[in-house]
C-alpha cells in the first residue's frame, strides 16, 4: 500500500532503531503527542526496540479522552430525546457519562449513529427535516475543518435541523500546560502530524523557545516515529531545542491555509475544560457569534449537569505522563473495555486501552518475549 | 448443570448492562459472557459445553453434527453475496467445522410486511443456488410476517445437520502446544465489503465479500489422513475473535506471526483509512485448521489445491498449555497481545 509499506519497511525501521541506539548516552522522556503515534508504538512494539535510557510518556492527545465528563452528559441528555438522531464518530459511543455511555442510549431508543464525516450527519439533516440532527463535534485542529465546512453548508443551505455540539481542543496550550506544570518529566516532544497539517508548525516555535525543549513534527508510521525520535534524542543530546519537520511530505510550515480561514471563519478560541487534566486558558474552539443558531449546547436546554468522576481513576495524570496504567490498582481488574472508570480505557486511541489491548501483562511466556512497556524511569 | 446464582425470576444485569446490547451479538467479550453465564449454565447439555461452531451428538450409532445461524446482514445484497447466500453457507460452514459432511438445511424466514416478491425471490434462489452448490436440501422451513416496521425487510435462520464420519474428532479441546495453525486465505473482505455498501464508501477496486462454502475444503483436508485437531470458520469478529475463542476453550497460548497473515491491498486500505483492524474483521469464507506439525506440510499443500484456499498459509502455532493468550508478532520482532474486544470494533477519530 502506497505511503503506508514505505514506513512500514522492517529494515528502515531496524536501521533507525540502531541509529537511536548509537546516539544515545543519558536518560531522555519524550512524549509523543497524539493518541494515534501511541497507538502505533504500543501496537508495533516500538517502544521495545528503543535504548532503555530512552522513555516514551504517552500524551493528552486522544480526543475522545479528553472531552469533558460533563459534555459527555449533556451529549447523552441529547440524544436520549425522542427528536434527536445523534450522529457520532464511532469510538465515542462507548465513552462513559456520569451513569451511561451513548451505546446505552442507542439500545434504550435513542436514534444514535455511527458517521465517518460531519458531512454525513448534515446529509441525515437534509434527508429528515423532520429530526433534529446533531453531530458531536469532537477532536483536535484536525477534525475542526470538515465540522467547520459541515456548519458553514448548514448555514448557507439554511438548514435549520441541524447543529453540532462542539468539544474541539488545540495541541500547543495543552503542551504549555504540560511544560508549566509542577513536577514536568517531558524532555522534548513528538507533535502531532496531523494537526501540524492543517496548523503548521507556527505556534511551535515559540513553545520550544521558551521552554527549551526540542520540538519534532512526527507523523503515525513506525519510520516516522523512530524518525521522530531520533531527531528528538539528538536535539536533546546536543543541548539545541528547534522545532524539526521531517514529516514534510504531509506538514508544510504554514499548514493548510484553506483549512485554517475556515476554522477561523466559524471557531473562536475559549478556555476550555479538559477531561482529567482541568481548564487550559484559550485551548479550545467553539462557534462564532454568526453560527449560533447551529450550537447544540444552545438549542437543546439540559438540566443542570453534575459531572461526578470516579474517584478511583488516575486518568488525568495519565494524559499528562505522569503516571502510567500500571500505576492503577483498577487496571486490567475493575476497570476494562467492557467495565470502562475513565475515558483513557474506552478509546482505541487512549493509552489504558491501548495498554490493555497490546502489553497487559507484564510478564509473558519466555517464547514471546512480550514485555511491560512505557513504564516511566 | 445447575444454573448457579441465577435466578431467572428477577432481571439479571449480565456484567454493567441491563439490557442487552449491540456488543452482546458481535462475537466479542460480551457474547461470550452472555453464552457463558446465561445460555450455558441454564441450557446445560454436555453436547454444548464443546464450544464449537456445531454441536457433535449420537443418535442410535451415528454421530451427526448439529447447528443453527440467524442472519440479520444489512444490506441484503452485497458485493461477492447476499442474504440467502450466506444463510446456506454459514450453516454448512459450521457443520463442516466438526468435520461433518453438510446433509440437510431448514430455513426460517422472518418477513417484514411489504417485502417485494422480487426481493425475497431473488434470495429463495440465492438460498437453492448456494444449496446446489454445496450439495445440502433445504428439506423444511418456516414463515412469519411482522408488521411494517418491526423487522427489516427479512431475517432468516437455518439450521443445518450432516454425518460426522467415524474416525473424526475436531473441537477445540483437542488443540495441543506444538499444533501448526494454518489460515485459508486473505481475511476482512466480507467485513469491508459490507461496510463499504452500507456506509456509501468507495474505493478504487470493488472489494468483494469472501462468502463461500468451505464443506468441500474440509473434505480436501480429511482426505490427507491427517489427525485434524480442530477447525474454525472465521466470522464476527475475524480472525482474533477465533484465535481467542479457540485458544480460551482449549487452554492453551497461541503466538501468530503477523506478516504471515494474508490482506488484500484495498482491505488493507480501508480499513487504514477507517481506522479497522483487519485481523477482527468479519470473513465468511475462511477458516483455520490446528494440526499436528507432522501434517502440516501436507494439509498446507491439499488446502492450496481447493480454489477457496490458494492462499493458504502457517500463521503461528500453539505454544503451550496457558490460560488462553494470543499473541502476535509483529514485523519488526515485537509482539502485541491479539486480544478479545467487547463487540464490534468502532472506527476511530483519526
Amino acid at each position: 500500500m502506497k505511503y503506508v509499506d514505505e514506513y512500514r519497511q522492517a529494515a528502515r525501521v531496524r536501521g533507525l532503531a540502531a541509529a537511536i541506539h548509537a546516539e544515545t548516552t543519558r536518560d531522555w522522556r519524550i512524549m509523543e503527542v497524539c493518541g494515534g503515534q501511541t497507538h502505533a508504538i504500543v501496537r508495533f512494539g516500538l517502544d521495545q526496540l528503543l535504548p532503555k535510557r530512552i522513555t516514551l510518556i504517552h500524551g493528552p492527545g486522544c480526543p475522545v479522552c479528553v472531552t469533558p465528563l460533563e459534555l459527555i452528559d449533556r451529549a447523552l441528555a441529547i440524544a436520549s430525546r425522542p427528536n434527536v438522531t445523534f450522529c457520532s464518530f464511532g469510538d465515542m459511543l462507548r465513552v462513559p457519562g456520569s451513569t451511561t455511555d451513548l451505546l446505552t442510549v442507542k439500545s434504550t431508543g435513542g436514534d444514535v449513529r455511527i458517521v465517518y464525516s460531519p458531512l454525513d450527519a448534515l446529509a441525515l439533516a437534509r434527508a429528515r427535516p423532520d429530526r433534529e440532527v446533531v453531530f458531536f463535534a469532537v477532536g483536535f485542529e484536525t477534525t475542526a475543518p470538515a465540522n467547520a465546512m459541515a456548519v458553514v453548508q448548514a448555514y448557507r443551505e439554511g438548514l435549520n435541523n441541524f447543529s453540532v455540539l462542539v468539544s474541539h481542543v488545540t495541541v500547543p496550550p495543552a503542551i504549555e500546560t504540560i511544560l508549566s506544570s509542577d513536577g514536568n518529566l517531558v524532555q522534548g516532544f513528538l507533535a502531532a502530524g496531523h494537526v501540524c497539517t492543517v496548523m503548521g508548525c507556527e505556534e511551535y516555535h515559540r513553545l520550544a523557545v521558551k521552554f527549551h525543549v526540542p520540538i519534532v513534527v512526527t507523523g503515525f508510521e513506525p519510520v516516522d516515529i523512530l524518525e521522530g525520535v531520533r531527531l528528538c534524542v539528538r536535539q536533546l543530546e546536543e543541548g539545541r531545542a528547534v522545532v524539526e519537520n521531517p514529516y514534510a511530505r504531509s506538514v508544510r510550515p504554514e499548514g493548510n491555509a484553506p483549512a485554517r480561514a475556515l476554522i477561523d471563519e466559524v471557531f473562536e478560541t475559549v478556555d476550555r475544560s479538559w477531561r482529567g487534566i482541568g481548564m487550559i486558558p484559550a485551548s479550545g474552539y467553539r462557534l462564532r457569534s454568526r453560527f449560533r443558531a447551529y450550537d447544540a449546547e444552545l438549542k437543546f436546554a439540559v438540566e443542570k449537569i453534575v459531572a461526578v468522576e470516579p474517584e478511583e481513576c488516575i486518568s488525568g495524570a495519565i494524559l499528562q505522563g505522569r503516571r502510567t496504567p500500571h500505576d492503577c490498582p483498577a487496571f486490567g481488574t475493575r476497570c476494562t473495555p467492557e467495565s470502562p472508570l475513565g475515558a483513557t480505557m474506552v478509546s482505541s486511541e487512549g493509552t489504558c486501552a491501548a495498554y490493555y489491548r497490546y502489553a497487559r501483562f507484564a510478564t509473558a511466556p519466555s517464547s514471546c518475549n512480550v514485555r511491560e512497556v512505557g513504564a516511566a524511569t | 448443570m445447575k444454573a448457579e446464582g441465577l435466578s431467572l425470576s428477577c432481571p439479571t444485569p449480565l456484567g454493567r448492562h441491563m439490557t442487552v446490547q449491540m456488543a452482546h451479538g458481535g462475537g466479542g467479550r460480551l457474547m461470550r459472557e452472555l453464552i457463558e453465564r446465561l445460555f450455558l449454565p441454564t441450557f446445560g447439555s454436555p453436547a454444548a459445553a464443546e464450544r464449537h461452531d456445531s454441536a457433535a451428538v449420537t443418535l442410535g450409532d451415528q454421530r451427526i453434527a448439529f447447528t443453527t445461524d440467524s442472519y440479520v446482514v444489512r444490506p441484503l445484497f452485497f458485493p461477492g453475496g447476499d442474504i440467502g447466500k450466506l444463510a446456506v453457507y454459514g450453516t454448512v460452514n459450521d457443520l463442516a467445522m466438526s468435520g461433518a459432511k453438510p446433509a440437510y438445511l431448514s430455513a426460517g424466514f422472518i418477513l417484514e410486511e411489504g417485502l417485494p416478491f422480487e426481493t425475497l425471490t431473488k434470495i429463495v434462489r440465492s438460498m437453492a443456488d448456494a444449496a446446489s452448490d454445496c450439495g445440502v436440501e433445504l428439506v423444511t422451513g418456516d414463515t412469519k410476517v411482522v408488521d411494517k416496521g418491526k423487522g427489516d425487510e427479512v431475517f432468516i435462520n437455518t439450521a443445518g445437520i450432516g454425518l460426522i464420519p467415524p474416525g473424526v474428532h475436531i473441537r477445540p479441546s483437542r488443540v495441543r502446544p506444538g499444533d501448526v495453525i494454518i489460515l485459508s486465505g486473505d481475511v476482512g473482505r466480507h467485513g469491508v465489503a459490507i461496510l463499504s455498501v452500507r456506509e456509501g464508501l468507495e474505493f478504487d477496486t470493488a472489494i468483494e465479500s469472501d462468502c463461500a462454502s468451505l464443506s468441500s475444503l474440509v473434505q480436501t483436508i480429511l482426505a490427507t489422513g491427517a489427525d485434524v485437531h480442530c477447525l474454525r470458520d472465521l466470522t464476527r469478529g475475524g480472525l482474533a475473535s477465533a484465535l481467542n475463542e479457540i485458544a480460551a476453550d482449549a487452554g492453551v497460548d497461541l503466538e501468530i506471526d503477523e506478516a504471515a497473515i494474508p490482506v488484500q491491498p484495498s482491505v488493507a486500505g480501508a480499513c487504514e483509512i477507517l481506522g479497522l483492524d483487519p485481523l477482527y474483521v468479519a470473513n465468511e469464507g475462511r477458516l483455520v485448521a490446528f494440526v499436528p506439525r507432522e501434517y502440516a506440510d501436507r494439509v498446507l499443500a491439499a488446502m492450496r489445491g481447493n480454489a477457496v484456499a490458494c492462499d493458504a498459509a502457517v500463521i503461528g502455532r500453539v505454544t503451550a498449555t496457558g490460560s488462553g493468550r494470543v499473541v502476535a508478532r509483529g514485523p519488526f520482532g515485537p509482539a502485541r497481545l491479539l486480544d478479545l474486544l467487547s463487540g464490534e470494533q468502532l472506527p476511530r477519530i483519526c
